[in-house]
């Protein structure tokens, strides 16, 4: 199936290894530097688009977790997304809590859900497992739609809080800086899934489950833990969403386009590594942005088609395959 | 009669009327995806571009929607056979399929509804058949022939190519590379140009199910979306590559969606219908019509 990606596998640069702590290290000061830049331009718009961005940024490592190293496609990220979204509009308004404990709680839902997901889901391998996670997304969506205690098919407005936490001047600066913290926490998490054993686990069961089943690595166990992570992820990326848009309805937070992106940016960007969902996230979801700007927001989707039907063809293993390549 | 009874009698009956469209819009996917190995996400986004097509047709000639459709089959064969080629050329010869294609189809699946939206608008588009205000009353049943009509095309053109599966020498070579195209190679037999063929076939089948989707409904450019879930389901419960399947699938599929709706209400339908695939495929990977691999 996939035996084009064994070959790549030794041209891993193997010296020049960073160790766990030094990338957290540096994220956290990534994190850091990219938050007092925006502050330093500091208009809504920036906040807004910054937001925007980071939310694909987790959504589409979170994605790569299970799609990009266990090799399982899930089409189904805009479920896990709008649970996230829709956890913060019942947790908020069941206990009027604010937005970090909400996200916990939306990493709570994710993780079950995604742990469901996977039980139910064992036997499948391909085109199979895909198709149930879009048949989870229509369940999830039918019962959202169905539940009036979040606005139904209605929708749902969220208040954003008066009070604006201390070193913050406006809730978009604040929600900004929060997604900021996420993206660099996420991307921190795959890098450290991927260099370790269970990483390499995932990696062997996505080349060959069969092989790794008889070589001892515990199949059932590591494909268990990938949905739930990249579950609880996901529905992280997607538990600020009522607050960015102060609104949330069925239709749109289980969009299409979630499970699009989720797909479309690991693949621009390449699926094998932290780096690959980074980079394509960022470079998909700002040409989303200054289209939806500059000419409409018809037009954005386009662009992600046409992307992503140029890389697959021209690019398969992504922008880091094409300098991998080069070397 | 028991007014429950003829509702449910009617649900049944509207729903097998439904379930001949699912037929329809699933059985070019029944090649596609269940003979041909080829997981055409976009399938249903071919069905709309062929409605859409359809409606402007009618618009501007006033032609019968259906027949329309029957007109439309070459031009989607050539599409269907040209797509392949890319596919082929980029994905099926590399062996990259898995996830490459489904990303590659899912990109084309976009940009089909895209360039709708962008080329003639996303307000809802529609053909009306002369035959579409009639309905046919048996008892308490009522049979509305804007569903009939295309249900029963529908059947027709599922038998026929049911047929030339299994008659004719070209049919049975696509039935027979659905099972090993290595053996089909040793037969002298271009595996590829079969596969060229039968996904031209496939998409010529799309066009079919717009004309019939359009007589139907009204269709705007994103209307594919929920009969993405809704093909998927019912090929794979109909057990893959068996046509025969697909069809008491789709029936089936159209009466549990329909009698849900009728007695607890339009919303909770998918709900219902997707639940079932998800046990299916939990409990019976195979479909109930399929075989053990």
């Amino acid at each position: 199936m996939s035996d084009t990606t064994i070959p790549a596998m030794p041209t891993l640069p193997a010296p020049r290894r960073t160790g766990h702590p030094a990338f957290w290290l540096a994220s956290a000061a990534v994190a850091l530097v990219s938050i007092l830049a925006l502050r330093g331009i500091g208009s809504e718009y920036a906040y807004f688009a910054a937001t925007f961005i980071l939310q694909y940024v987790v959504l589409a490592t979170a994605w790569n977790i299970l799609g990009g190293y266990a090799g399982y496609v899930n089409f189904g990220a805009a479920a896990f997304f709008a649970a996230g979204a829709y956890t913060t509009v019942a947790i908020g308004k069941a206990l009027g809590l604010s937005l970090l404990p909400c996200i916990g709680f939306a990493a709570l839902v994710g993780g079950v859900l995604g742990l469901g997901t996977g039980i139910l889901t064992l036997r499948l391998r391909g085109a199979y497992f895909a198709i149930a996670t879009l048949c989870l997304s229509v369940v999830l969506q039918t019962i959202v739609v169905n539940w009036d205690y979040v606005g139904g098919s209605r929708g749902a407005y969220v208040i954003r809080p008066r009070e604006v936490p201390w070193p913050f001047e406006s809730y978009s600066g604040y929600l900004c800086a929060v997604m900021v913290v996420l993206a660099a926490a996420a991307v921190a998490i795959a890098r450290s899934i991927e260099k370790s054993r269970l990483g390499l686990g995932l990696a062997a069961l996505r080349d060959d489950e069969a092989a790794a089943e008889a070589a001892g690595v515990p199949t059932l166990r590591l494909k268990l833990i990938a949905t739930t992570i990249s579950g609880a992820m996901m529905a992280v990326a997607g538990a600020p969403l009522p607050l960015l848009g102060s609104y949330v309805e069925p239709n749109s937070a289980f969009g299409l386009s979630y499970a699009v992106n989720a797909i479309a940016m690991p693949l621009i960007g390449g699926t094998g590594s932290w780096a690959g969902p980074l980079i394509g996230a960022v470079l998909l979801a700002s040409l989303q942005q200054a289209a939806t700007v500059t000419i409409s927001s018809a037009a954005n989707l386009m662009i992600v088609g046409v992307v992503l039907v140029v890389f697959v063809c021209a690019a398969p293993h992504g922008i880091i395959g094409l300098f991998r390549r080069q070397k | 009669m028991d007014p429950d009874l003829a509702l449910l009698l009617n649900g049944i009956v509207s729903g097998l009327l439904l379930g001949g469209l699912y037929a329809a819009a699933a059985a070019g996917l029944s090649i596609s995806f269940g003979m041909l190995d080829v997981v055409n996400i976009a399938h249903p986004a071919f069905m709309v571009l062929g409605a859409l097509l359809v409606a402007l047709l009618w618009g501007a000639t006033g032609i019968d929607p259906l027949i329309l459709s029957v007109l439309l089959t070459p031009a989607f064969w050539a599409l269907g056979a040209a797509i392949y080629v890319v596919y082929h050329h980029f994905f099926e010869r590399r062996g990259d399929e898995a996830i490459q294609g489904l990303a590659f189809f899912f990109g084309v699946m976009f940009i089909i509804e895209v360039g709708l939206v962008l080329a003639i608008g996303p307000e809802q588009h529609f053909a009306d058949a002369a035959y579409a205000g009639i309905t046919w009353r048996l008892g308490e049943i009522d049979l509305p022939l804007r569903m009939l009509v295309p249900a029963l095309v529908a059947f027709a053109a599922i038998g026929g190519l049911a047929l030339f599966l299994r008659r004719s020498f070209t049919g049975r070579a696509i039935a027979a590379v659905a099972q090993d195209r290595e053996a089909l190679r040793l037969l002298a037999i271009d595996p590829v140009r079969i596969k060229r063929l039968a996904f031209g076939i496939s998409i010529a089948m799309a066009a079919l199910a717009g004309g019939a989707l359009v007589v139907v409904q009204p269709v705007d450019a994103w209307s594919g979306h929920v009969f993405i879930g809704r093909v998927f389901a019912v090929v794979i419960m109909g057990g893959l590559s068996s046509l025969g399947g697909c069809v008491l699938a789709a029936l089936a599929f159209g009466v549990v969606e329909n009698v849900t709706a009728s007695f607890y209400g339009p919303s909770w339908s998918p709900a219902v219908a997707f639940g079932c695939l998800l046990l299916v495929l939990a409990i019976r990977p195979q479909g109930f019509f399929g075989r053990v691999a």
